[in-house]
């Protein structure tokens, strides 16, 4: 298994304080790679840093084996890497099947056609049943519960079919049920080729679903293994404890 | 190819039809003066509103292109001549051509940055095209203005060309948001105005929407200030590139309702004779700056949204009440804002 | 290259009031998030004002400062109560720039109405008296000019470096919602920095009027190079905003020296344009996605 997407050396700085400092990780295709780390360790702003959504300081990222010494979303999106977020963002006044449309790309050609062709339908409709709101499509995605729009959110960045999604806390509040749902999609999505780096805080969620799991203490991964390791390490303990 | 209902359609009849009649039945040339503007301003609105209520990209300096078109128009005459008449006319959609492309430079190094500085930038280029008026006064007449000789249309019907000029830049910018309105252009604009950066998260190529929107919105303005520039006959820089043309249209498109199809014109329809009106009482300029000031302000903290979008919420509103709980998540729906009418 | 020398330091006390100006309209961006396009409106009501107490009451322009700014600083807030605060916050940065350029037509309509169109001058008597130094003309009024601006500006950023109400408002430019969360009145802090940027306008204007001469429209010319300057800066930032100012200062009046006075105005456009294309964060401007 190579590695799907490799970071070496990221740096960022806020005022004094470095974020994230000389962060080196590597995902490897096919796995569903956790990120964890306490509460100021850098994962979201490492998350930012990679998918381009924060200019970083220093560092390389280079995914399914180019370089992007300049990470941009646009690019990275069209490259095969896409990211959902904590806060779940979604286009609220679009419908739920134009949120899917607008995330296909298009060529130039196509940009005065119907904003919905049939096929467009299609496609996003078979990706609402699979994520069960295909009842609705024509809402607005502004009107969905929390839940839903994250579930929104996970089914809009597939469109691009990407080869690698950032989940960046997929669960966080979310009730019972609905990480159930989450879980599942992402294994029947792992199931058929899918590569994944998950931030996550529900570390029982973790350990059953991802492995590798790196740890990121002060800006840089401290330890990487599978779960059981990681779970035992004393420097991880020390890093959730400690300080 | 868009979604051409029945009720729009007879809308839009209805609309033409009553606009191309007018100045046959209220044939007093003051009259279609009026009118003339008030298409005018509906034009310009409409073609704000293509980037503007679209995108949430705020121009603040759309007046700087009415000007070039403007000028442009009248260096024709007084360098090249294009004959009198009607000919004139038929440059037009070159002008508007000519300025969109003159615009792509510039709009494309406006549009790298969001909003808030785009908005500084296209201010700040409203008084750079002022003083280039100014100042190049070999080509632009600088403070003593161009001129452009009158057409020999006959005294009784002399604004009526002009008139049914303007009528045809408004319905072409109605058509153009149109179409736009339900194409993939559009879904893409409206998807920047709600998160841009989510935008380009799924690989939408927003720089090079956002361009085309503000090249047209702006080719359409200089379309709609050579016309102008043709009926007035004599232009100034300080009139050709006013601040208050940009106000105008802003103004006109918040008040119908920015994003919507028909908000600008209503804007527009309304605004305007109320604005001619006022000039006619008033006279003083002075008191009619505080004047625009004041209803901006005033249309600007009540009634944001605009008309269109505030009728349309209280009538869904009425009907949710009415009606059975809605479908979606079991509650009733919210009303949300901007919606495209 | 004396004519140079010349120029330069003509840019420097030139670009030390362009800080002054600057600074309150990087300040309401950093804590609100709105671009004050009335800014340049309230610097030339100030410079009316000052004028008015100088012609009617005989006050020197400097003195008038004391007298103006306090109550200026109540007005802005008052201004911010009205016209800002109702704004929604998802519309605030869209809709404010059009209600702060309503507001500035406001201003200068009523401007208009009270002192009609014609151009003032605040002629003091020491107005024409230049010191000479090293064979270079340094005018009087333009170092006092510029020596109030540093004074102001020190103490503003004594302000906020030193106190209490300093810190929060850095905490809110820095993030809103963490600066709520640990205590800060973010609705306070927006009406006071607004207040101060209305006062900062003021002190200005009184100092814009001994300089040049003046009238209601004058308010145009000076926001597009207002917000050039912050652009450069970087939005927020004002330390940057200083900087550029000067900078501003200096490239403006070597142009106009070596170039042409007429074209003067473009450089503030022209470096406009090449900080967009090169670095459009400006010197000291956040680099976040959406941050501009």
């Amino acid at each position: 298994m190579s590695a799907l997407l490799s970071v070496e050396g990221l740096r960022k700085h806020f005022g004094g304080v470095a974020a994230v400092n000389d962060c080196s990780l590597e995902v490897r295709e096919g796995t569903v790679t956790a990120l964890i780390g306490p509460n100021g360790s850098g994962k979201t702003t490492a998350f930012n840093l990679i998918t381009g959504y924060l200019r970083a300081d220093g560092g390389l990222v280079r995914f399914a084996g180019r370089d992007f010494p300049h990470p941009d979303p646009t690019r990275l999106y069209r490259a095969g890497l896409t990211r959902t977020f904590q806060q779940a963002r979604v286009f609220p006044q679009l419908t739920l099947l134009e949120n899917l449309t607008v995330a296909i790309s298009q060529p130039w050609r196509t940009l005065l056609g119907r904003a919905l062709g049939r096929e467009d339908r299609e496609r996003s409709r078979e990706l609402l049943e699979e994520f069960g709101l295909a009842r609705l499509a024509d809402s607005r995605a502004g009107d969905l519960s929390f839940g839903q729009r994250k579930l929104l959110e996970f089914a809009t960045v597939l469109m691009g079919r990407p080869r690698l999604v950032l989940l960046d806390e997929p669960t966080a509040g979310v009730n019972p049920v609905m990480v159930e749902r989450i879980e599942q999609h992402v294994r029947d999505l792992h199931a058929r080729g899918l590569t994944f780096l998950i931030v996550e805080h529900d570390m029982n969620l973790v350990m059953r679903l991802c492995d590798p799991v790196i740890v990121l203490d002060g800006g840089r991964p401290i330890k990487q293994g599978a779960p059981a390791e990681v779970q035992q390490d004393p420097a991880v303990l020390d890093a959730y404890l400690g300080s | 190819m868009s979604r051409l209902t029945r009720a729009g359609l007879v809308r839009a009849t209805v609309v033409f039809g009553a606009l191309t009649a007018f100045p046959f039945v209220f044939s007093a040339q003051w009259v279609v003066n009026i009118a003339l503007f008030t298409l005018m301003y509906a034009g310009l609105a409409t073609s704000w509103n293509l980037l503007g209520g679209y995108s949430g990209y705020l121009s603040l300096g759309h007046a700087a292109f009415f000007g070039i078109g403007a000028y442009a128009m009248a260096i024709r005459f007084t360098h090249v001549g294009i004959g009198a008449g009607y000919k004139p006319f038929l440059v037009l959609p070159l002008v508007g051509i000519a300025v969109a492309i003159v615009s792509l430079p510039i709009g494309w190094i406006a549009l790298r940055v969001r909003a808030a500085t785009f908005a500084i930038v296209t201010l700040t280029l409203l008084f750079v095209v002022q003083q280039l008026a100014f100042n190049l006064h070999h080509l632009t007449g600088g403070s003593q203005g161009l001129a452009i000789p009158p057409p020999t249309f006959p005294a009784s019907t002399f604004d009526n060309p002009f008139y049914f000029a303007m009528e045809g830049a408004f319905a072409l910018a109605l058509l153009i948001c149109w179409w736009v309105r339900d194409s993939k252009l559009g879904l893409m604009l409206f998807a920047i105005r709600d998160d841009e950066d989510r935008a380009q998260g799924v690989g939408v190529r927003t720089t090079g929407v956002k361009l085309i929107a503000f090249a047209v919105s702006v080719g359409l303005t200089g379309m709609i200030g050579a016309i102008w520039a043709y009926y007035i006959g004599f232009i100034y820089p300080q009139f050709a590139v006013d601040p208050l043309v940009t106000i105008g249209a802003v103004l006109m498109t918040f008040l119908g309702g920015k994003g919507t199809l028909w908000g600008p014109a209503l804007g527009a329809f309304i605004l305007v004779p109320l604005q001619q009106y006022l000039a006619y009482k008033l006279g003083a300029s002075e008191l009619y700056l505080l004047g625009y000031s004041a209803v901006f302000l005033v249309i600007m903290l009540l009634l944001p949204r605009g008309i269109i979008p505030s009728l349309k919420d209280r009538l869904a509103r009425r009907q949710a009440a009415a009606g059975p709980p809605g479908a979606v998540t079991g509650a009733v729906p919210t009303p949300t804002q901007g919606v495209p009418a | 290259m004396h004519l140079l020398i010349q120029a330069c330091i003509l840019g420097l006390l030139a670009g030390g009031v362009y800080a002054l100006m600057a600074s309150g309209l990087t300040l309401a961006f950093g804590v609100m998030k709105v671009i004050n396009v009335a800014q340049g409106a309230m610097i030339v009501a100030g410079a009316f004002l000052s004028y008015t107490l100088f012609t009617k009451l005989h006050i020197d322009p400097f003195v008038s400062i004391v007298l103006l700014t306090p109550l200026m600083f109540l007005f802005g807030v008052v201004l911010q109560l009205v016209f800002i605060r109702p704004l929604r916050a998802e519309e605030r940065e869209e809709l404010s720039l059009l209600v702060t350029w309503a507001l500035a037509l406001g201003i200068e309509g009523l401007l208009s109405v009270i002192y009609k169109t014609n151009y003032r001058s605040t002629i003091t008597s020491y107005a024409d008296r230049s010191w000479s130094v090293l064979g270079y003309r340094l005018s009087e009024v333009r170092v006092f000019a510029f020596l109030l601006s540093a004074l102001i500006i020190a103490g503003l950023y004594g302000l906020l470096t030193r106190t209490e109400f300093g810190r929060s408002v850095r905490a809110t430019v820095q993030n809103p919602t963490s600066a709520r969360l640990l205590g800060v009145n973010v609705e306070r802090v927006s009406a006071f920095g607004f207040g101060l940027s209305l006062a900062t306008a003021t002190a200005a204007g009184a100092v814009f009027g001994m300089i040049q001469p003046f009238n209601p429209g004058s308010h145009y010319d000076l926001i597009s190079r207002l917000l050039s300057i912050i652009v450069l800066g970087g939005l927020g930032s004002l330390g940057g905003a200083i900087i550029a100012a000067l900078f501003m200062g200096v490239a403006e009046a070597v142009f106009s020296a070596e170039i042409s006075p007429t074209w003067s105005s473009f450089t503030f456009f022209i470096v406009l344009i090449a900080i967009l294309l090169l670095r459009p964060q400006g010197l000291f401007g956040s680099t976040e996605r959406g941050a501009l």
